[in-house]
């Protein structure tokens, strides 16, 4: 495809260009590469820095993390397909005692580090705890131990005659997760954002009401950088809903709330982050207020893009682009599903209203994505100004088909193969998507299905 | 239930109605709206005190709601006026969601509401109605399980303002120990056995405390949207006993 960058890549450092409209386009001759199904509703979805691998979370706190397969010349179609490469057991249900509350073991966001050395960390939270893991690979084996036998017995230490140098042997391959730190106690309120920050070396995370600051190295404390909590809680009205450093200022985070404003800190100005260096909110349209309009405004995702000089937004109905030096108004907005702006009181009864979709940029920036109800998502591709809606499913996942736009009817006479809003399944909702971060390959979540498709290349 | 989102303004409803009818049923139905999204707001904020703790955000956004409508209702003066009869027939489950939130006045009688904030806006609407109920709602066990002894009730479960709910939420995420076992409110600890006992303990799913709900017969519905109204529809109807 034409957005692709060379492999290796970062995608700062490749210029835009226009994809010609049609066959060329990314969102046309989008095929499924692979379906894989989890025992669990998946709860979050992300590639690593150089796309190889791919962690999901599930409900049940497990983390399933995917491998690209290597090209293989033999195999031509099997190339870039994901498989199981590890699973593990992050997080447990646990109960506090002092509240007689449960809490969940759904992993909320995974996130990966640099990679620095022949193993792969992850971050994984759930609504109490962070946990950092470590995956690494073990591919031989010593054998020939002087003080034990082959099975491990020890051995007798007055028939050892002679001394012998262990030599390595190769196994099958064995990957191996396991927990190097765990980082608790620091949150009284639901953990719903993790973001690493570009020195590699400290982390945030962020609850309903603050944000705290972490090194990766030290778990008995934490900085509390963000406090949205009122001294008298009954005066409670915003929430903070996602938090996310920025992918170059080591300094800079913003951090989105419910009123659908977003503010941006500089941790140099001061210690604790209380007043934002910037703030960013769209003027309310007054002719379409409802009792809705704070509700549908709630930010559930923020992302910035690659470059850095961009963030997105998400809020229920639309996704907005925001330029970073201008705090006004974003600098596009694309809708989503607009058509359910007439349902927003069936959809508050059923609490649909509160579903957090999350949304994510492409490797150049060029074109996001977001997630939608019946296992739609959206594409927009910001430069060629075209969107697209897909669906993940597996009748219509055929390998090496191509998956066809799908339209909603809005009113009037309903096409051949459009669907009426009133059939949508308001059950099969997609929150969690992630797009590979050099190439036009990206992972859907529907429910306890995760979908990888891939744009049609040669 | 309804196929369009509420509107602030009634003109807002002309098109719907038609221009002839809209300056006459555009103002009842309006008030009927928003006193059903007031008592179905009331209602959630009470359901999310299930097993798990609740979603904060959620209850921050539903609060805000409700606290919109009530400054509004203020302003219009409406939180004193008796809904309007003149559809006849008001749904059922509004009804019955009203009465439930009225339960502790009606042992109060002739308790007027006071004007500003705090319990009694909340009541006033369905005072007037809290006789007409009475008479309406079937006697039965479902029923039963709501009413609850005295002094439980007269602390106003069900009629909490805001304040105490953002009260209560605070108690459940204490600062400290002192505070948890000072401020300690039972009422809500019995809030979770009464539901328990009309809910099954499900786990919390997308639609949260409304999903565990044993199916019952769907009533009519108006609604454009009944396939994503199920759970809901099964609250309402456990509500109403159909």
């Amino acid at each position: 495809g034409s957005l692709q960058s060379p492999p290796g890549r970062r995608p700062r450092s490749c210029r835009l260009r226009a994809p010609a409209p049609g066959p060329s386009s990314p969102f046309f001759g989008i095929n499924c590469l692979c379906i894989s199904l989890t025992a669990d509703i998946i709860s979050t979805v992300e590639f690593n820095y150089s796309g190889d691998l791919l962690a999901t979370g599930d409900k049940g706190g497990r983390v399933v993390i995917f491998q690209r397969e290597q090209e293989n010349k033999s195999r031509p179609h099997s190339r870039g397909e994901y498989n199981v490469y590890s699973t593990f057991q992050s997080h447990e249900p646990e109960f506090d005692y002092l509240k007689s509350l449960e809490i969940e073991e759904k992993i909320n966001k995974i996130r990966w580090l640099p990679q620095q050395n022949a193993a792969h960390f992850l971050l994984s939270t759930n609504d109490k705890t962070i946990k950092l893991w470590k995956i690494s690979e073990r591919d031989k084996r010593a054998e020939g131990y002087n003080l034990k036998d082959e099975d491990g017995r020890l051995r007798d230490p007055f028939r050892i005659t002679a001394l012998r140098v262990p030599i390595l042997k190769p196994m099958d391959l064995m990957v191996e997760a396991s927990p190097r730190r765990i980082f608790a106690n620091a949150h009284t309120y639901h953990i719903n954002s993790i973001s690493v920050n570009s020195d590699h070396e400290t982390y945030l995370s962020a609850d309903d009401l603050r944000i705290n600051l972490w090194h990766l190295e030290i778990t008995d404390r934490s900085f509390n950088i963000v406090d949205m909590k009122p001294a008298n809680m009954e005066e409670l009205a915003e929430v903070i809903t996602a938090a996310e450093f920025h992918p170059h200022q080591c300094n800079v985070l913003v951090y989105s709330s419910s009123k659908g404003t977003v503010r941006l800190c500089d941790m140099r100005s001061s210690a604790l982050c209380d007043r934002h260096s910037k703030f960013f909110e769209e003027p309310e349209d007054p002719s379409s207020r409802s009792f809705f309009s704070e509700i549908i405004s709630s930010i559930s995702d923020v992302k910035f893009s690659h470059s850095g000089r961009y963030m997105m937004t998400r809020d229920y109905l639309s996704v907005k682009v925001w330029d970073l030096n201008m705090e006004s108004r974003p600098v596009e907005t694309h809708q989503v599903h607009e058509y359910l702006r007439s349902k927003l009181c069936s959809l508050y009864e059923n609490d649909c209203i509160f579903d957090k979709f999350e949304c994510c940029w492409n490797g150049s920036d060029s074109a996001i994505m977001t997630g939608s109800y019946n296992n739609f998502f959206r594409m927009f591709d910001r430069n060629a100004r075209r969107d697209v809606t897909l669906e993940a499913s597996r009748e219509n996942s055929k390998p090496r088909a191509s998956l066809k736009p799908r339209k909603v009817c809005t009113g009037g006479k309903r096409k051949k193969d459009e669907i009426s809003v009133d059939s949508l399944d308001f059950n099969k909702k997609i929150l969690h998507t992630a797009w590979h971060p050099l190439e036009n390959i990206i992972a859907v979540a529907a429910t306890n299905n995760l979908y990888i498709f891939q744009d049609k290349v040669n | 239930m309804f196929a369009r989102g509420l509107k602030r303004k009634c003109a807002d409803h002309e098109e719907d109605m038609g221009g002839a009818l809209a300056g006459f049923r555009a103002v009842p139905s309006y008030s009927l709206q928003r006193q059903s999204l007031l008592d179905m707001s009331l209602v959630k904020l009470q359901l999310c005190h299930m097993l798990v703790e609740p979603n904060l955000c959620r209850s921050v956004l539903i609060a805000n709601t409700v606290r919109q409508i009530q400054e509004e209702m203020t302003q219009d003066g409406t939180w004193r006026v008796a809904a309007p009869q003149s559809t006849g027939r008001a749904p059922l489950d509004r009804l019955v969601s009203t009465e439930i939130l009225c339960r502790s006045m009606r042992e109060q009688d002739g308790v007027h509401p006071a004007p500003g904030m705090g319990d009694d806006h909340v009541l006033g609407p369905g005072s007037e109605l809290s006789t007409v109920t009475s008479a309406q709602t079937p006697r039965d066990p479902q029923n039963s399980v709501w009413e609850m002894d005295s002094p439980r009730e007269n602390r106003g479960n069900f009629q909490k303002s805001l304040d105490q709910i953002f009260e209560t939420l605070e108690t459940r995420n204490p600062s400290s120990a002192e505070e948890l076992f000072s401020d300690m409110d039972s009422s809500y600890y019995d809030l979770d056995t009464v539901l328990t006992g009309v809910v099954s303990r499900a786990e919390p799913g997308p639609c949260d405390g409304l999903q565990g709900l044993p199916p019952v017969a769907t009533p009519a519905s108006s609604s454009s949207c009944k396939s994503d109204l199920g759970e809901l529809d099964h609250v309402m109807e456990i509500l109403v006993e159909t």
